[in-house]
């Protein structure tokens, strides 16, 4: 039987605001999918994102979201979460969103390792405003603000991730599908700061500017750059040349910030 | 029983302030010279099992505030002039998404960095225009440590009853000073907690103006799920550009305030009855102001006290009836004109308005204001 994402999708909010050919309805139903293999009961789960076109899937899903502020998702999501820690907290959103303006609020969730999971859509632009350079943009890409090629190298968000102290950091893409729920699951199980980065596209507004042909192209361009990590162990820095690993890339344990916060607490609560 | 007395600073009787409030969590982020907030808030919170969060910024702080207002708690920031102005983002999105949130702010030198230590009155204008759009606006201005107790109450109270962002603005001196406060008995101070819905569920809209101007506001976590967005909404939280929901969203989002100014707007009528010249002061300056008026009416000079506690809503009304039977208003404030303009602004003429501008970090003197009387024929 197909699996049923109306469950999870808030009546009468659909047809989505993305274009077609774009992939964050396919990551959406990722999210969906694994949202039920955990069994999240919606009333207990708050999806919050910041501004762009990824920001706008809590609206399409039936939980409590909070549709926040440009590259603002994982300071809201703080207090949501600190406030209320029994709750499951994801965020959600784009690249532009997540590491330009909302770069220090990311890296700062990653520091504090609090226990929330940020799924970040990376489809290398800013899609809503009409396709300027953002900080994943590739070198030497067109986009509406680098007409003679972008000058910017681009972070590597799941270095940045973990480099600022995420404890469990994944890739994927919108291509592989199949894989994104396990993913999503696995990061919102993971008791810490959890990053999956989603790469991810843009036809409308990088895919023309970059003379992919069509959607169905920069697909298979996903298909082809993704190397499993397990895969890549057994492939030579020739062989990985261009390639972009996926899969679980980094998983430690770490104390918890709320769990950290908890004892905080005790220790006030003794000496009162 | 003997009331619990204390001598207290400013800020440290703010934090004070919020506790008996209900206050149970804070985002901050260093600033001078607010600071003392923030610290005694990570000390007290933790033991009436609130939360306190040192972010990362100060935009952070504010859309923490909001997050966990969200869930239900009743919070408080707090911050100075340049923290002020990278927060009017997420306050902006505070009144638009109407979530109860308290900013105290004291008032430094400005504008950017200016005197970090300096006391000033000029965030007032920042306090209702410094966020983008059209927005209400409620800021109060106390000028005694007893006053930041009673006033950070009310702040909150206001807050959650009218389900907008308050903020409560000390100047540094009043922020800085140490007096002896009483504390109030719990119970003594009214305290006011948000509407929460009355209808199940499924049943619930954020914003479900057929309970009036100020909709309940639910709690995440509490058993319903609902949608938030800083965009134009609709009743039940979704964005809309519809031409006539967000006009009629706009407007009630600031009739809900103006409509009830009379609730929110406070001042202190000191010897003003029969005065001929009035002093309009706020904070600290009208300290200097209350002894000047002191000294005028021993001089036999009929000079009066009118102490804005409310600054946004402003007291037009009431200025606007007393400019009719005085010979002239002196508006004293560290800083270039702000309460001026708007006291000029309200009376249509009916008086001359004298102000005394200073804004140089130094506080304003009675004999200032004493000077300045002699002007008003």
């Amino acid at each position: 039987m197909a699996f049923d994402y109306d469950k999870y999708i808030r009546p009468g909010k659909l047809p989505h605001i993305w274009c077609p050919g774009c992939g964050h309805g396919i990551i959406m139903k990722g999210l969906i999918r694994a949202m039920d293999s955990l069994n999240l009961k919606k009333e207990e789960t708050a999806i919050v994102s910041g501004i762009g076109c990824a920001s706008r899937l809590p609206g399409y899903i039936d939980c409590c979201t909070l549709h926040t502020a440009h590259g603002r998702a994982a300071a809201f999501a703080t207090g949501v979460k600190m406030a209320k820690p029994e709750m499951t907290v994801i965020l959600c959103g784009g690249d532009g969103d997540g590491t330009a303006i909302g770069g220090n609020h990311f890296i700062h969730a990653c520091r504090r390792n609090i226990d929330m999971t940020y799924i970040i859509m990376n489809n290398y632009i800013y899609g809503m405003t009409g396709g300027q350079f953002s900080p994943c943009t590739t070198t030497g890409a067109k986009a509406s603000t680098t007409p003679y090629g972008n000058p910017d190298p681009g972070f590597d968000i799941a270095k940045l991730a973990i480099g600022a102290g995420a404890t469990f950091v994944a890739r994927g893409t919108a291509y592989h599908a199949a894989q994104l729920d396990k993913l999503i699951a696995e990061a919102i199980q993971h008791k810490g700061f959890s990053v999956v980065e989603i790469l991810d596209d843009c036809p409308t507004t990088y895919g023309r500017r970059n003379k992919y042909k069509s959607v169905v192209e920069m697909m298979n361009r996903l298909k082809e750059v993704a190397v499993p990590v397990k895969a890549a162990e057994k492939m030579t820095a020739e062989q990985l040349e261009g390639k972009i690993l996926t899969g679980v890339l980094h998983k430690v344990e770490k104390p918890e910030y709320c769990e950290e916060y908890a004892k905080v607490l005790q220790r006030a609560q003794a000496a009162k | 029983m003997a009331k619990k007395v204390a001598l207290l600073q400013g800020n440290e009787a703010g934090a004070h302030g919020a506790l008996y409030a209900g206050c149970r969590f804070f985002a901050g982020y260093p600033i001078t010279p607010s600071t003392e907030v923030a610290e005694v808030m990570s000390a007290e919170l933790p033991k009436v099992g609130g939360r306190f969060i040192q972010m990362e910024d100060e935009i952070g702080a504010m859309a923490a505030v909001i997050g966990a207002s969200l869930t239900g708690a009743k919070v408080l920031t707090a911050t100075s002039g340049p923290g002020l102005s990278l927060k009017q983002e997420n306050i902006g999105y505070a009144c638009i998404s109407e979530v109860p949130a308290v900013i105290f702010n004291v008032m430094r030198g400005g504008p950017s960095t200016g005197m970090p230590t300096g006391p000033s009155q000029s965030d007032v204008m920042c306090a209702k225009w410094g966020t983008h759009g059209d927005h209400p606006a409620i800021c109060l201005v106390p000028a005694s440590v007893q006053e930041i107790f009673e006033e950070t109450v009310r702040a909150f109270n206001l807050a959650e009853k009218y389900r907008t962002p308050v903020m409560i603005m000390p100047d540094e001196i009043v922020a800085h000073m140490r007096e002896r406060i009483v504390f109030p008995e719990p119970g003594e101070l009214e305290v006011v907690d948000r509407t929460k819905p009355s209808v199940p569920p499924e049943q619930y809209k954020p914003y479900d103006t057929s309970f009036g101007d100020v909709p309940p506001l639910a709690a995440f976590g509490s058993g319903y799920k609902f949608h938030v967005t800083g965009l134009n909404k609709m009743q039940d939280g979704f964005p809309t550009t519809k031409a006539e929901v967000v006009q009629a969203e706009e407007e009630r989002q600031v009739r809900k305030v103006e409509a009830n100014r009379a609730d929110i707007m406070k001042w202190e009528e000191y010897l003003c009855d029969d005065a001929d010249v009035i002093v309009v002061a706020f904070g600290s300056t009208s300290r200097s102001a209350r002894f000047a008026v002191n000294e005028a009416r021993k001089n036999g000079i009929k000079a009066g006290l009118f102490r804005i506690i409310t600054f946004w809503p402003f007291p037009e009304e009431r200025l606007m009836e007393l400019s009719k039977k005085v010979k002239g208003f002196i508006t004293p404030e560290m800083n270039l004109g702000m309460c001026t303009g708007l006291v000029k602004g309200c009376i249509e003429g009916n008086a001359p308005v004298l102000g005394i501008f200073r804004v140089d970090g130094e506080p304003i003197n009675p004999g200032q204001i004493l000077d300045k009387m002699k002007e008003v024929k």
